[in-house]
């Protein structure tokens, strides 16, 4: 356990964005990368096939009650609610939807906020609706950091602007400022 | 285990505060589920209940009677659907049926039946296959408002449409239909589906062997567990089971991380449907 972990969160235009952002983690990246997108429920996790053929890390669908580790990108499961417990391991979960989404990007990120506190950097991408919002502004209360996309260059703009909205302390980001960050954790 | 990393905030402290006196006053024992689905259900329950903090919540549940019953509605996920994971019926008609013909009685134990959906599904599952007349079913769980509802057996027809689509996709080879009666905007699920179903509060956390099964099926329960809790689970399954009995999980849970593992074999591993190993 690191005690840090990246959190992302995506929906409409969010596989694009992800393959802006994913593919240039460096090898032994130091630590566990949790992803949320918004995928039709019932559909079997493509988005595992697809990022494990364009990136460095492992990656590959949470399992229930794993324990974390750096260097891997983790992607929620269809119909699914992905959270961190306060030790480190993954939980699944299939209560109600938040915010029409199951996954939601809030309930990944107040669970991680919970557990990583200042040690989490969050990031909201591209998205038609308002899902991750609540759960950044828990991430910056926790002392983590908080980062949109860009509302100005992101495809779609109403998550990231409602994120921001939520959690003005967050600091919108192009790809390559993400990208640019995320390396900087890798060598601090 | 690992450490914590953040320390515990007093929202947390208040948490497992209300987990103790529920445990202690109503031998409810939610202390080792799964934390952090627990505390994002609790933080709903004081917001809608109108609550300033826990402890002011605590104070009324162990006070007030009317409050344990809509606590424990919050405490406890009743999300479910009729032949939820059509695939897992699927594998149950084609891969586990065949070997339950030879018996002459069977005993399925659905645990953790929630509104009764699951419950329903095997009883429609078994009389399509044949089995219904010599199979007796124990339904069980720890809310009291679910266990009514699963004998009630009524459903809301804006669920019917998802409900006959998965029944369809299970191999289902007749028409959900046949087995309700529409009114009012309900579906009443027909009284001779539960003439062989015995409803019983029974805790996986607290309770103990009650019969000798041929197939249990604990969908979506095992996953609010902690691991200890899951092994307690697991245990009391594998005491459960007769020769060669069939345990069917939950598409996102498995035996791989259960010290009881080794009592098992996968019988259809993607549906996480397992077989009793002989001892
Ligand atoms: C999400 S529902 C699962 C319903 C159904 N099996 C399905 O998969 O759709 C979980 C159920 O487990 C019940 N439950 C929780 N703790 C339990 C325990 N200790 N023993 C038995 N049932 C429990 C809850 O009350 C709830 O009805």
């Amino acid at each position: 356990m690191t005690g840090r972990a990246v959190v992302i969160g995506a929906s409409a235009g969010g596989v694009q964005a992800l393959s802006q952002i994913l593919p240039a983690l460096p090898e032994g990246f130091p630590l566990p990368v949790l992803v949320v997108v918004h995928v039709p429920p019932r559909r079997d996790n493509a988005l595992v096939e697809l990022f494990a053929a364009k990136c460095r890390l492992g990656v590959k669908e949470a399992e229930d009650k794993e324990s974390l580790r750096g260097g891997t990108i983790y992607f929620a499961p269809a119909n699914y609610h992905l959270m961190v417990e306060t030790d480190g391991a993954v939980a699944l979960s299939s209560e109600e939807p938040v915010n029409h989404s199951r996954p939601a990007i809030d309930v990944l990120f107040e669970t991680a906020a919970d557990a990583f506190g200042p040690g989490l950097s969050a990031i909201v991408l591209t998205g038609a609706n308002h899902d991750g919002a609540q759960g950044l502004k828990a991430v910056a209360a926790a002392g983590g950091m908080a980062i949109v996309e860009d509302p100005a260059t992101a495809e779609v703009a109403t998550m990231p602007s409602a994120a921001l909205a939520a959690c003005p302390s967050a600091i919108p980001m192009s790809y390559d400022q993400i990208t640019t960050h995320l390396q900087e954790l890798a060598a601090s | 285990m690992d450490a914590k990393i953040v320390p515990d905030t007093i929202e947390d402290i208040e948490i497992e505060l209300l987990l103790e006196a529920v445990y202690q006053h109503f031998h409810y024992d939610f202390r080792h589920y799964a934390r952090a689905s627990i505390k994002r259900r609790l933080l709903h329950a004081r917001s809608q209940l109108g609550y300033d903090s826990i402890s002011a919540m605590q104070s009324d549940v162990l006070r007030d009677r009317t409050m344990l019953p809509r606590l424990l509605n919050y405490l406890t996920v009743q999300v479910s659907e009729m032949f939820r994971d059509p695939s897992y019926f699927r594998a149950l008609r084609e891969k586990v049926i065949p070997h339950l013909r030879t018996y002459a009685s069977l005993k399925v134990w659905v645990a953790g039946c929630s509104n009764g959906e699951e419950l329903y599904s095997l009883s429609i599952l078994f009389r399509e296959e044949g089995l219904a007349h010599k199979t007796m079913f124990y339904a069980t769980d720890i809310n009291p408002s679910a266990l009514k509802a699963a004998e009630a057996g009524v459903y809301p027809l804006e669920q019917i449409r998802l409900f006959t689509a998965n029944h369809q996709k299970s191999g289902g080879h007749s028409s959900l239909s046949d087995y309700y009666t529409a009114a009012y905007g309900r579906a009443v699920f027909d009284k001779s589906l539960r003439s062989q179903v015995v409803f019983s509060d029974h805790s996986l956390v607290t309770d103990a062997v009650f019969g000798e099964m041929h197939l249990i099926s604990c969908r979506n329960v095992l996953i609010y567990f902690n691991r200890e809790l899951q092994n307690r689970a697991v245990g009391l399954f594998r005491d459960s089971l007769a020769r060669r009995g069939f345990l069917g999980l939950g598409s996102k849970e498995s035996l791989r991380f259960s010290e009881h593992a080794s009592a098992f074999s996968e019988f259809v591993g993607g549906e996480k449907i397992y077989q009793r190993t002989l001892p």
